[in-house]
C-alpha cells in the first residue's frame, strides 16, 4: 500500500465551488467541496434534491453553463492534471474519453431524431479517427455489451422505440464507448422501475469490473449506496457534511443529517405508523443559514451551531463530519 | 420509423394539406411550362381588333386591353409570384435561422445586441419601406425584390429559432452530447438544427402566401417587377379599368392569386400539424 498512497488519486476535487448569478443574488450551489475517487473505486455521493450533487458532476466536466460558473480557487484534477486549466479542445478530449457522464432520465438524454447506433458512433468518432463504418460496427458491439439483444437491428432504432431500461442501456453504451476511466453516474436508475433498477446496477457493476473504471454514483437512494459503494460522501446545502466508508457511515453516522437520512429509510421489521422524516426543507442556495447550514433542522443544535460554521472534523478511521458534535458528543440529545 | 417519416405520414393523411400541396405543385408545373404551352405574354397580335376579347378557343381566358393573351400572362405571372414568394421565404428563413442560432449560442452580450436589433427592425413599417425603395429604384430586377422582401422578413424566424436553441441548449441530450466530447459544430448540426428545422419549415411555408400577396400589392402599384413583365399584381391593375366590360382580365390573375395563397396556407398548416401533432385542431 506504500506506493498507492503516494500516487495521485484518479479524481481529486479541492475546494470546488459553483456559483449561479441570478435575480435573487448569487446562489452558491456547490460551496467548496473536497472529494477524491481512486482508480477502480465506487464512491457514493448522497443528498437531497437541490443540495448540489448534479452540479458537482457537471462541474467536473466543465459543463456548467452561464449564469453558472466555477469559482476561482476551485481545483479539479484528473490523474493529477488540472481540468480547469485546460483549453476548450483539451477538455473536449477528456469528456467521454476519460470521464463520462450518465444522466437520470434516459429518454431525455437521447436525441429523439437520431438512431441510437448513430448516437453511440458519435461518441466514438468524437475521440478516435475511425471511419463511419468502423464506428458503426463498434456501436453495435457496444450495444451488445450492454445487453441489448439483436444489437445489429436495434442500432437502427429510434429512442422512442425502446423501453426505459433499454434506453438506459443505450445511454450507458454511449458513455462507455471510449472506455473512460471514470463514470459519473447521476441518479442512473431513478427514472426506472425497481426491477429494472437492479438490472441496470448489475450491468453497471459488471461493466465496471470489465473495464476497470471508477464510478462516482450520485444518488439519493441509500439502499443503492449500501449495496454498491465502498465510500460515501454526504452532501447538504452545497457542502460535504460527512465522509466515511460505507460500512462505517451506516453503522455509526456522525452527522445528524446523515442520521436523519438513515432514519427515513422505511423498514419492514418496524411497523411504524409514520415514516421518520427530517423536519423542514433544504434552504435556497442564495441564502444558506449562518453557522452550521443544517442547524435550523437539527434536533441537537445549540447556540454554537447557529454562530459558527463547523469544519469537516475528524471522527477517526478516515471518517469526517461537519458537525460540532464530533468535538462535543455530550451535547447530543437523547 | 424516423420522426421525419412519421411527419410525412401525418401530412399525407391531412387531406386539405395534400390538396393545397397538389395545387402548389400544379401551379409550379404551369409556371415552368408556361413558355412551351402558351403564346408570348408580351405579344400584341392586333391592338385594335383583339382588345378585351372574351374567352375563345384561341385565347382561353380572353385578351387584355393591349390585346395580350390573359392565360399566357397569368401563367407567366405565376413565375414571378412563385419565384418571389418561395425565394424570399427561403432566403428570409435562412437569414432568420442564422441570426437566431448565433443569438442562441453566443454569449449574453451578442444575444442582447442581436435581439434588440431585431426588436427595432420588427417595428419598421415593412410595406412603407418597400414602397419607398422601389419607388426610387425603378428598374429593380426580380432578385432585388426577393432580396429586399427577405431582408425585411426574417425577424420573426430569428426569434423562433433563438427561443428553440435556448431551450435545446439545456436539453439533456445536448448536454449529453457535450459530455461525450462531441465538437460544437457537430452538436449544432446533429442536435440543434434537426430540432429547429420543423418550426423553421413551418414558418417559411406560412410566409410564402404572405410574400406572394405582398409582391402582388407592390406590382399592383407598379413597383418592384414592372410592366410589361406580367405579374398578377400589374395584371389586376390592367384589368381594374375594364372590370365591368372585360372582367376576365382582372379575374384570372385575381383567382390565381387567391388559389395560390390558400393552397400555400393549407399546405403550411398541414406541415405544422405534421411536425407537432399536439397543435392539430
Amino acid at each position: 500500500m506504500t506506493g498507492a498512497t503516494a500516487r495521485a488519486p484518479l479524481l481529486e476535487l479541492r475546494d470546488l465551488a459553483v456559483r449561479f448569478t441570478g435575480p435573487d443574488g448569487v446562489a452558491r450551489a456547490v460551496d467548496g467541496i473536497d472529494l477524491t475517487v481512486a482508480e477502480g473505486e465506487t464512491v457514493g455521493l448522497v443528498g437531497e434534491s437541490g443540495c448540489g450533487k448534479s452540479v458537482t458532476t457537471l462541474a467536473i466536466l466543465r459543463l456548467v453553463e452561464p449564469p453558472g460558473h466555477i469559482a476561482h480557487g476551485s481545483s479539479v484534477r484528473l490523474e493529477g492534471r488540472d481540468l480547469l486549466a485546460l483549453g476548450p479542445k483539451e477538455i473536449r478530449a477528456v469528456r467521454g474519453n476519460h470521464v463520462a457522464l450518465v444522466f437520470q432520465d434516459p429518454l431525455s438524454a437521447l436525441n429523439p431524431v437520431l438512431r441510437i447506433g448513430a448516437q453511440i458512433a458519435e461518441a466514438i468518432r468524437a475521440h478516435e479517427s475511425v471511419t463511419r463504418s468502423t464506428a458503426r460496427w463498434r456501436a453495435v458491439e457496444m450495444l451488445a455489451a450492454v445487453g441489448i439483444p439483436d444489437a445489429e437491428r436495434r442500432a437502427a432504432a429510434y429512442p422512442h422505440q425502446l423501453s426505459g431500461g433499454m434506453r438506459q442501456r443505450v445511454v450507458l453504451a454511449m458513455a462507455l464507448a471510449c472506455r473512460p476511466k471514470l463514470l459519473l453516474a447521476d441518479e442512473p436508475t431513478t427514472a426506472l422501475d425497481v426491477t429494472i433498477q437492479a438490472e441496470i446496477l448489475e450491468l453497471l457493476d459488471a461493466l465496471q469490473r470489465k473495464l476497470g473504471m471508477a464510478v462516482l454514483l450520485v444518488t439519493h437512494n441509500l439502499g443503492i449506496v449500501a449495496e454498491r459503494t465502498r465510500r460515501v460522501y454526504v452532501m447538504y446545502a452545497g457542502q460535504i457534511v460527512e465522509e466515511a466508508s460505507t460500512e462505517r457511515l451506516f453503522a455509526q453516522p456522525a452527522h445528524p443529517y446523515t442520521e436523519g437520512l438513515l432514519a427515513a429509510i422505511p423498514r419492514l421489521e418496524e411497523r411504524r405508523a409514520r415514516l421518520q422524516a427530517i423536519p423542514g426543507q433544504v434552504p435556497p442556495a442564495t441564502a444558506w443559514p449562518a453557522g452550521c447550514r443544517f442547524h435550523p433542522r437539527c434536533p441537537h443544535a445549540w447556540e454554537k451551531c447557529a454562530a459558527e460554521e463547523p469544519p469537516l472534523l475528524d471522527a477517526g478511521a478516515r471518517h469526517k463530519a461537519r458537525c460540532w458534535l464530533v468535538e462535543e458528543p455530550m451535547r447530543r440529545k437523547k | 420509423m424516423s420522426p421525419w417519416r412519421l411527419a410525412a405520414r401525418r401530412f399525407r393523411r391531412n387531406r386539405p394539406a395534400v390538396r393545397g400541396a397538389a395545387v402548389v405543385l400544379l401551379l409550379a408545373l404551369g409556371a415552368v411550362a408556361a413558355p412551351l404551352v402558351t403564346a408570348d405574354p408580351l405579344a400584341q397580335p392586333d391592338p385594335v381588333r383583339l382588345q378585351d376579347r372574351p374567352p375563345s378557343l384561341a385565347h382561353p381566358l380572353g385578351t387584355d386591353p393591349f390585346s395580350r393573351d390573359v392565360l399566357s400572362r397569368t401563367l407567366h405571372g405565376a413565375r414571378v409570384s412563385l419565384v418571389v414568394g418561395v425565394g424570399a421565404a427561403l432566403l428570409a428563413v435562412t437569414l432568420g435561422a442564422g441570426v437566431g442560432l448565433a443569438a442562441g449560442l453566443a454569449g449574453r452580450r451578442t444575444d442582447q445586441l442581436l435581439m434588440r436589433g431585431v426588436d427595432v427592425a420588427i417595428a419598421l413599417p415593412r410595406i412603407l419601406l418597400l414602397l419607398a425603395v422601389f419607388a426610387v429604384w425603378e428598374d429593380a430586377p426580380a432578385a432585388a425584390v426577393v432580396g429586399l422582401i427577405a431582408a425585411t422578413g426574417w425577424f420573426q424566424t430569428s426569434r423562433i429559432v433563438r427561443a428553440a436553441v435556448l431551450s435545446l441548449r439545456e436539453a439533456d441530450f445536448v448536454v449529453a452530447a457535450r459530455a461525450i466530447g462531441a465538437p460544437a459544430a457537430g452538436i449544432v448540426r446533429r442536435h440543434l438544427l434537426p430540432h429547429v428545422a420543423a418550426p423553421v419549415i413551418v414558418s417559411a411555408s406560412l410566409d410564402v402566401g404572405n410574400i406572394i400577396l405582398l409582391e402582388a400589392g407592390l406590382s399592383y402599384l407598379g413597383l418592384g417587377v414592372r410592366p410589361p413583365t406580367p405579374t398578377w399584381g400589374n395584371m389586376i391593375m390592367d384589368g381594374k379599368d375594364v372590370l365591368l366590360s372585360a372582367p376576365w382580365v382582372a379575374l384570372a390573375p385575381g383567382l390565381a392569386l387567391v388559389a395560390t395563397v390558400v393552397a400555400f396556407n393549407l399546405a403550411a398548416d398541414g406541415l405544422r400539424d405534421a411536425f407537432d401533432p399536439r397543435t392539430a385542431a
